[in-house]
């Protein structure tokens, strides 16, 4: 490993919790967290330290699990075990809940805006993934409930180019979802992981799929040709798995969109990096750890999340409440 | 629990229970430090009730000292239980409450892991993976009525 993670920063975003999520804005200027308190703090650089420039914490009954930015930067969505998704609208510095989404039977666990902005999904323990489309009134209406896992539906994510959604479920599977005639179907079931699949990231160009699970493994998956008699036209293959580096549950797993470096979130504690080797087949691609923190938090890490803008900085948040930041230098 | 007045184990086998841990020389020594081990876990959760019996869990066997591992260097505790019928109900139950009590007891360094002991349950590997999710556990302990069975199981009875 010739790579290195060096600590930038370390603070308490949500004391006497866990710190569940983080997410950047698209400028890079912002981060969000969310955790067991109920709240979602907004933090911000100042001068040279991390400051809370506002925290949300009327929203929601139960723990928020995830917190999601539109792609404008101007809308925050929470997900939350009450079985709620908030919309809130940023205003000067604060933010104003424009909306509540209701509709699952229980927790949700996850909720992503896709690129264009104009659609969101969620997801929940109840076993549906619901797409809602966005108008410009900031109303929202749901368009499709797809139940295609058989049990608790974790993560969810879009493809960064394509009209495609994905799905990670503790079915030990991930599903693809493409739009049809109005209606999101599931059009690929991705089976290999033995465990709960915790969370997903596309590649900077879409081509290929990251998933992180229970069983302690990363798998690589790859848009391929479908079977001949295939009924669907999308097929994805796995063309690698990295096993043998975690020693718990990989809770959560980001592409960085500016360096290609992939990063985990492990519940050892632990923070990696792995970096894919160029010269490797593109059908058989090969991935090293490049960087290692074995102890970075003293608890689980549950998220990680590269900058949109600034090469290299990881923000990573854990149970301990704690989010921290790193900066990723490759030596190549 | 089951809903009203038939057990699913009626006649359960007791147990004698252990004695209290015997203290060493070292134990009272404020300079020696004590690892957390075996007997220290097995005691904070020997006495955990049943949530179908007016007994512990020690009495029941569902919880024995030997189906206790710690590592105090490595953080890490393991606890299997086993439960009195294959097919008990209250499987998940038992789990969650011995979870929630180690999760309440030990410093947050350590890594809690509850499984049934190996072929002792019709649902073994579904509750195993219940109990190792974290954000289902963290979503249970949220909802009250839940909440209260497991501290239910938790007070400590009087004698």
């Amino acid at each position: 490993m010739k790579d290195t993670l060096e600590l930038l920063h370390r603070f308490s975003a949500h004391p006497d919790s866990r710190c569940w999520y983080v997410a950047w804005n698209p400028r890079g200027t912002l981060l969000a967290s969310c955790g067991g308190d109920r709240a979602i703090r907004i933090w911000g650089k100042e001068d040279e330290s991390w400051v809370c420039k506002c925290v949300l914490s009327d929203g929601h009954q139960r723990t928020i699990r995830k917190v999601a930015w539109s792609p404008c930067g101007n809308y925050l969505a929470s997900a939350s075990f009450d079985a709620t998704t908030s919309i809130w609208k940023k205003k000067n510095n604060d933010f104003e809940c424009l909306t509540v989404l209701e509709g699952h039977e229980n927790e949700v666990k996850c909720v992503a805006w896709s690129p264009s902005g104009n659609l969101l999904a969620t997801c929940s323990r109840d076993k549906s993934v619901w797409v809602w489309e966005v108008d410009e009134d900031d109303e929202y209406e749901c368009v499709s409930v797809v139940n295609s896992h058989t049990q608790d539906v974790k993560h969810v994510t879009w493809h960064p180019t394509m009209p495609l959604l994905a799905s990670a479920s503790y079915d030990n599977k991930v599903c693809i979802y493409k739009e049809e005639d109005d209606d999101w179907e599931c059009r690929a079931t991705l089976e290999g992981h033995t465990s709960t699949v915790w969370s997903l990231t596309f590649d900077p160009t879409g081509q290929r799929l990251a998933s992180c699970s229970d069983d302690r493994t990363v798998r690589i998956w790859k848009e391929a040709q479908p079977d001949e008699g295939s009924s669907s036209d999308i097929a994805w293959k796995c063309v690698c798995t990295l096993s043998g580096f975690h020693g718990r549950t990989v809770y959560d797993i980001a592409w960085c969109g500016l360096t290609g470096a992939l990063a985990t979130a492990c519940g050892d504690d632990g923070v990696r990096v792995f970096k894919e080797d160029v010269t490797s087949d593109p059908e058989e691609p090969i991935f090293s750890m490049s960087a290692h923190v074995p102890k970075a938090h003293s608890q689980d890490v549950n998220c990680v999340a590269w900058s949109p803008k600034e090469a290299g900085l990881l923000a990573s948040c854990s149970d301990d409440g704690d989010i921290c930041l790193w900066s990723y230098k490759s030596e190549d | 629990m089951s809903g009203g007045t038939r057990l699913e184990n009626a006649n359960p086998l007791i147990f004698q229970r252990s004695g209290e841990r015997l203290l060493t020389a070292t134990d009272e020594d404020d300079d020696v430090a004590d690892p957390i081990d075996d007997r220290e876990i097995f005691d904070l959760i020997r006495n955990i009730n049943d949530p179908e019996h007016p007994l512990s869990l020690e009495e029941l066997n569902v919880v024995e000292q030997v189906r206790v591992t710690v590592n105090d260097q490595e953080n890490a505790v393991s606890v299997e239980f086993t439960p009195t019928i294959p097919h008990c109900s209250m499987a998940t139950l038992i789990g969650l409450s011995i979870k929630v009590k180690l999760l309440r007891s030990l410093p947050d360094r350590f890594k809690i892991d509850v499984h049934i002991t190996p072929g002792t349950h019709a649902s073994e590997e579904a509750v195993n993976k219940q109990l190792a999710d974290k954000e289902r556990v963290a979503a249970a302990l949220e909802n009250s009525q839940l909440l209260e069975v497991v501290n239910q199981c938790l007070t400590s009875r009087t004698m």
